[in-house]
């Protein structure tokens, strides 16, 4: 399995990502955000990190660079992408996934392992997982997810939340949202459910011994289902 | 030619940073203020000399850059 992953100006997950991509199987590419052409990849991955410095808003610089175009028509023929934290505020800004990422309710910078839950498996990102809660870890300033009543009212209708904020049981509740999402949303699809945006960073819990496995889980489960 | 184009966010979306102004401005005694809204500001120099013309390419920037729809209204202030 090819995956890309896109670096910007001010990326800093982009590594880490290439390392998690390569520990469960798949070939690689870094490719520069001033290329025209995306290698042919079974997935392509943006980022976290601060691109552009988070200038104008979060991923709005981003969204405008020029493989941004090539990413974009990849995604509308159904290819397979993937936004984290910094690129889950791109794909937002492109279009790919509907709404916007707000600075976090409490103004803080929270930077803490959290657990989610699934909630939809019928997408190539979650099928097949067991479990129904993950622990992830997230580092965000902007990850208050918005988006109106009308785009509220399609997510829902075509099932397009990936994962909520929970407890370690996998109750989704106030409380438990860190960050002042509406419905405790962590992360979004697309309609076709080919495109992913999510605050969490799976790539950061791919070690026992420095943070937790269920993003072994995740990235497993992941190439095992584009296969 | 200069234009000016002020970016605010649209009334039901939270702002935080404008609730922590307003907090501060209480706490210095200007307790009258009702409510903050942050929002941003942006002056373009642009080539064109046509009134029209700048206002409507301003207009484009502020849909496809300056502004996201989802949350911030733009208002275009007429160039002097």
């Amino acid at each position: 399995m090819k995956s890309s992953v896109i670096t910007f100006p001010g990326s800093n997950c982009d590594r880490d990502m290439d390392v998690a991509l390569k520990k469960f199987g798949f070939k690689n590419k870094m490719v520069w955000h001033d290329d025209a052409d995306l290698p042919k990849s079974d997935l392509v991955v943006l980022p976290g990190g601060f691109s552009y410095g988070d200038y104008l808003r979060c991923g709005s610089m981003a969204s405008k660079s020029k493989i941004m175009q090539s990413v974009i028509n990849f995604a509308n023929s159904g290819g397979m992408v993937m936004g984290i934290c910094n690129g889950f505020q791109i794909l937002v800004e492109t279009g790919l996934v509907p709404g916007v990422l707000l600075r976090n309710k409490y103004l803080e910078f929270i930077c803490k392992n959290v657990f989610v839950k699934i909630k939809d498996k019928k997408n190539k990102y979650f099928k097949n997982i067991d479990n129904e809660v993950l622990e992830f870890h997230i580092a965000h300033n902007e990850g208050n997810y918005f988006c109106t009543t009308d785009q509220l009212k399609e997510i829902e209708d075509n099932n397009q939340i990936a994962i909520n904020y929970c407890d370690e049981y996998g109750k989704v509740e106030d409380h438990f949202n860190p960050n002042g999402s509406i419905k405790n949303i962590a992360g979004i699809f697309n309609k076709d459910k080919n495109v992913l945006g999510m605050m969490p960073h799976p790539e950061r819990m791919i070690d026992k011994s420095l943070s937790g496995e269920d993003g072994s889980l995740f990235f497993n489960n992941l190439i095992n289902n584009l296969k | 030619m200069k234009i000016s184009v002020i970016i605010t966010l649209k009334k039901d979306v939270l702002d935080p940073q404008g609730k922590v102004i307003h907090q501060t401005l209480d706490g210095m005694g200007f307790d009258d203020v009702n409510e903050v809204r942050q929002g941003k500001y942006f002056e373009i120099d642009t080539k064109e000399i046509d009134n029209d013309k700048a206002k409507a390419k301003v207009e484009e920037m502020c849909k496809k850059l300056l502004a996201n729809l989802v949350i911030e209204n733009y208002k275009i202030i007429d160039p002097k």
